[in-house]
């Protein structure tokens, strides 16, 4: 699409989207937020890329395939998942290593562990294949207006 | 890969043949090994593993033969591109088989016999290229593995109804099993998978295309090993099932037709392979009809027979390897004479040949002895036996005389291309196979006390000792005998006139090969039919039907409960009344407009609204999804506009969809009546909120439950989100190749 004023605004719009959703992914687990969320917003940052410079320029711009970004995140996900497995034995079992017990059994430090990589698990999956279907979807109607103008 | 390291598997399994071969000793005396790990607590599952006399003995095959295989392996493939592969897989073979046999748990046992199915899928498919190894493949695999889930449904009555999946205990269960309500489903079910793995009548005919294998592979799994599975589940269930009527004649009676039909069939054949691998079924045929003896003999015919039928089965099947390599050809026609340029190959032929056919001092003669004393002392009917017996093993002497004498005998040398003997890595395998049936058959007492009686104590606890003799005697065996290589004989001299007559096309009906592809071929025609008549690919289609199935299913409850459908009055704000109206007005102008990006826009509306009412009630993050999710669905949509045809300009009303539509909506409506009917129970809200502070360390209970509390749900949607994602690039990008560059 080839508009002034859409190209000046991605400028602007994509990195503060691509900001936002990260402060959404970390502040999810006290305020409205999260990891799906986050992945969502991330989103709509690369399809206002795709939709301003072309869905080849979004690619590059992301730099890893979207489909590999999906499969890391799951793996990242399922990581979460055996860290409890290894150190407690039951999968998926919240961890906080950061986190140390006071003497009255309150707890003290940073709550971050396996239930921060597990968002960004989420994160990362719902990014890179709703971007997967995005790309495919713009090629195959590439395709389609290519053939037709011929 | 190099050279050297090709022959590394071969060694690995001759140090497992040694190091089953030192536990021999402990075995016989009553010692026996055993190891087990817990698996499936809850279950009562365990990986178990138990080392008795008839887990030995079929240990000891599986690792001896494959260690000989191995070396032949190697050496017939090569420099073969696919050598790697074909090796790697033989071993996941060895490994599954060894599995099955030394498994002590039903539940092992079971995955280790998929095991041999999978790789032996893939084995016969090896030479993928060939339509026929991919049919001989499917063939296989369909028949055993339909066979396979019989046994597990099988394997897991034994296990509910004997109160243990351990086999050693079942054991000992005595007549527990042969008594209770499940019994003969139990023994249909194991039987089924018996028989489809050992191709007993009438799913023979799966193992003769399986020949599509190459020679070492139809050597090992298809002589001396994976079709002896069947028999050796058999034989371990025959404590826990055996004595009785159902028992006794089904075996007889399936082992007996298998064992005289594959006979008849094997002395048609031109193939050498082809008739090798008929032999073997009859052979197969011959261990269940026994095993069905219940009688001493008959058990020691059974444990004898399996190791004299391994050695000169294996050692002809790697002998007919060594034909078709150096003569050019495996069809019996058009070898003769070979005797002086492949003398090795003669030697090694005419052993094993002799020891097939029976012929004293080999080991053959003592098992075939053994066979006639078990088949005189049967439960069920010792003369059908004994003549089923005397018929298949006269057809075995001329089958033998096919195999070991007829492509040797003779004058004139005839062969497609100048015949001389293979390398030493090839024929020293089967030579030493060979020579053991003639070392076993000399000194026998060897094996009756370290392999035979161990068996026969593992199949029928308590039986006496028995020696193995050479001589017996003039007695009936022994006259049976001699009739057996009259009638051999007379059969061999008369093989041409038998060939004609049996491949006359009128003979024998109509194939059972034949009756299973002509199944298979209508279930596919049957399956592409529905699939194409179900998913029509049509958006629309697929929309009407999920949507009216739902709506009946609504008013289906609807009709059943006893809840008010009369909606209760409550006041309503006037915010929450506008957006509602407002929505109302977008659906109404998605209904109606013309243009497809008005009514998305609408349709942006609608979502917009509901994620506001979201709001209202102070369901935030679902209000933030919602909103979210609309901005993605009008971009994607957008994009996807450009592809579709213009919109026609008549308005075109469906009644149809019109009336789903209207059910659907309000069934919905009365299906929020009824809930908010019923008083609102608060527990699970308030566990969540009392938790998830304290356990969890987020005040965001939505994200709490969605990452810690159910984080096992939220992993399963994530993965099905990154398949969808695939399926969908998938079927984006099908057939299309991506351009490169910049769009113009």
């Amino acid at each position: 699409m080839n508009s002034v004023i859409l190209r000046t605004a991605t400028r602007v719009l994509v990195p503060l989207l691509l900001i936002v959703s990260l402060l959404i992914l970390w502040r999810g687990h006290n305020e409205p937020g999260g990891g799906f969320i986050g992945g969502l917003m991330a989103v709509i940052a690369v399809a206002l890329y795709a939709i301003a410079a072309g869905p080849n320029a979004a690619r590059r711009a992301l730099r890893v395939d979207p489909l590999t970004i999906a499969g890391i995140g799951l793996l990242a996900a399922t990581a979460a998942g055996l860290w409890g497995v290894v150190v407690d034995g039951a999968f998926l079992k919240g961890m906080w290593p950061l986190l140390t017990t006071a003497p009255d059994g309150s707890k003290a430090g940073l709550p971050v562990g396996s239930v921060l990589l597990f968002d960004t698990g989420v994160f990362l999956t719902v990014l890179g294949s709703v971007s997967a279907i995005l790309f495919a979807l713009e090629d195959a109607v590439y395709a389609h207006s290519h053939r037709e103008a011929e | 890969m190099p050279r050297l390291l090709t022959f590394l598997p071969a060694v690995v399994m001759a140090a497992v043949f040694l190091w089953f071969a030192q536990v021999l000793g402990p075995v016989a005396a009553g010692n026996i090994p055993e190891w087990s790990w817990m698996w499936v607590e809850g279950l009562g599952i365990e990986l178990a593993f138990r080392l008795d006399g008839l887990s030995l003995i079929f240990a000891l095959m599986v690792s001896g033969i494959g260690a000989i295989i191995f070396l032949y392996t190697s050496v017939y493939f090569k420099g073969h591109e696919k050598l790697t592969r074909l090796l790697t897989l033989l071993a996941l073979f060895a490994i599954s088989m060894l599995g099955l046999v030394t498994a002590d748990d039903a539940i092992t046992l079971f995955v280790f016999w998929e095991g041999t199915t999978v790789t032996s899928f893939l084995l016969v498919g090896f030479d993928h290229e060939k339509q026929k190894a991919r049919d001989a493949a499917l063939q296989a695999l369909i028949v055993t593995g339909v066979g396979g889930l019989a046994l597990m449904a099988g394997l897991i009555l034994i296990g509910f109804e004997a109160g243990t999946f351990r086999l050693s205990e079942i054991a000992l269960l005595g007549d527990t099993l042969a008594t209770s309500a499940l019994y003969i489903p139990i023994v249909i079910l194991v039987l089924l998978g018996a028989f489809t793995k050992s191709a007993q009548f009438p799913f023979h005919f799966w193992l003769p295309g399986a020949m599509a294998a190459p020679t070492p592979v139809s050597a090992y799994l298809h002589s001396a090993t994976m079709v002896k599975a069947g028999v050796y589940l058999v034989a371990r269930m025959s404590p826990a099932l055996g004595g009785t009527e159902l028992w006794i004649w089904g075996l007889t009676l399936f082992g007996a037709v298998t064992m005289v039909w594959a006979s008849v069939l094997a002395l048609k054949q031109t193939d050498l392979k082809l008739m090798l691998a008929y032999t073997t079924v009859m052979a197969l045929g011959a261990l269940m009809m026994f095993l069905g003896g219940d009688s001493k003999y008959a058990t020691v015919g059974v444990a004898t027979f399996l190791v004299v039928h391994a050695m000169y089965k294996a050692a002809l099947f790697l002998t007919v390897g060594l034909l078709d390599k150096g003569a050019g050809t495996r069809e019996v026609t058009n070898l003769g004479g070979l005797a002086r340029s492949m003398p090795i190959t003669m030697m090694i032929a005419l052993l094993a040949g002799l020891s097939m056919a029976g012929f004293p001092p080999f080991l053959g003669f003592i098992g075939k002895e053994l066979k006639y004393e078990g088949a005189l002392a049967v439960m069920s009917e010792p003369l059908f036996v004994a003549t089923a017996a005397l018929l298949a093993n006269a057809m075995m002497v001329a089958a033998a005389g096919l195999v070991a004498i007829s492509p040797f005998w003779g004058k004139t040398p005839k062969s497609p291309k100048p015949a001389k003997d293979p390398s030493i890595g090839l024929w020293i395998g089967p030579m030493m196979l060979a020579l053991m049936g003639l070392g076993f058959g000399l000194f026998p007492d060897l094996l009756a006390k370290y392999i035979v009686n161990p068996t026969v104590t593992s199949i029928a606890p308590g039986t006496a000792y028995v020696k193995l003799k050479l001589w017996h005697g003039i007695n009936v065996p022994l006259v049976l005998s001699l009739i057996t290589f009259g009638l051999g004989f007379v059969l061999y001299q008369g093989r041409f006139v038998i060939r004609a007559a049996l491949n006359r096309p009128t003979f024998g009906g109509i194939p059972a090969a034949v009756v299973f592809d002509a199944g298979l071929a209508s279930f596919k025609r049957f399956a592409s039919w529905s699939a194409r008549t179900v998913q029509g690919g049509k958006m629309t289609v697929y929309l009407r039907i999920s949507f009216a199935v739902l709506t009946i299913l609504i008013w289906g409850v609807h009709l059943i409960s006893t809840d008010s459908l009369v909606p209760q009055p409550e006041a309503i704000a006037l915010i929450p009344l506008v957006v509602v109206l407002l929505i109302a007005a977008s659906a109404f102008v998605v209904l109606i407009t013309n243009s497809r990006l008005f009514g998305l826009c609408a349709l942006g509306v609608v979502g917009a609204g509901i994620a506001l009412i979201f709001t209202f009630y102070s369901a935030i993050d679902v209000a933030i999804t919602q909103i979210l999710v609309e901005m993605l669905v009008v971009i994607i949509l957008a994009v996807a506009l450009v592809k579709l045809p213009a919109m026609p300009v008549e308005r075109n009303f469906r009644a149809g969809d019109a009336l789903i539509a209207t059910a659907f909506g309000v069934g919905v409506a009365f299906v929020v009546v009824a809930v908010l009917a019923h008083p609102f129970d608060p527990r699970i809200t308030e566990f969540y909120e009392a938790a998830s502070l304290p356990d969890a360390f987020g005040r965001n209970v939505v994200n709490v439950i969605l990452v810690d509390f159910r984080a096992l749900d939220t992993l399963g949607e994530v993965a099905v989100v990154l398949i969808a994602a695939i399926a969908a690039v998938a079927a984006l990008t099908a057939g299309k190749i991506r351009k490169s560059g910049e769009k113009p």
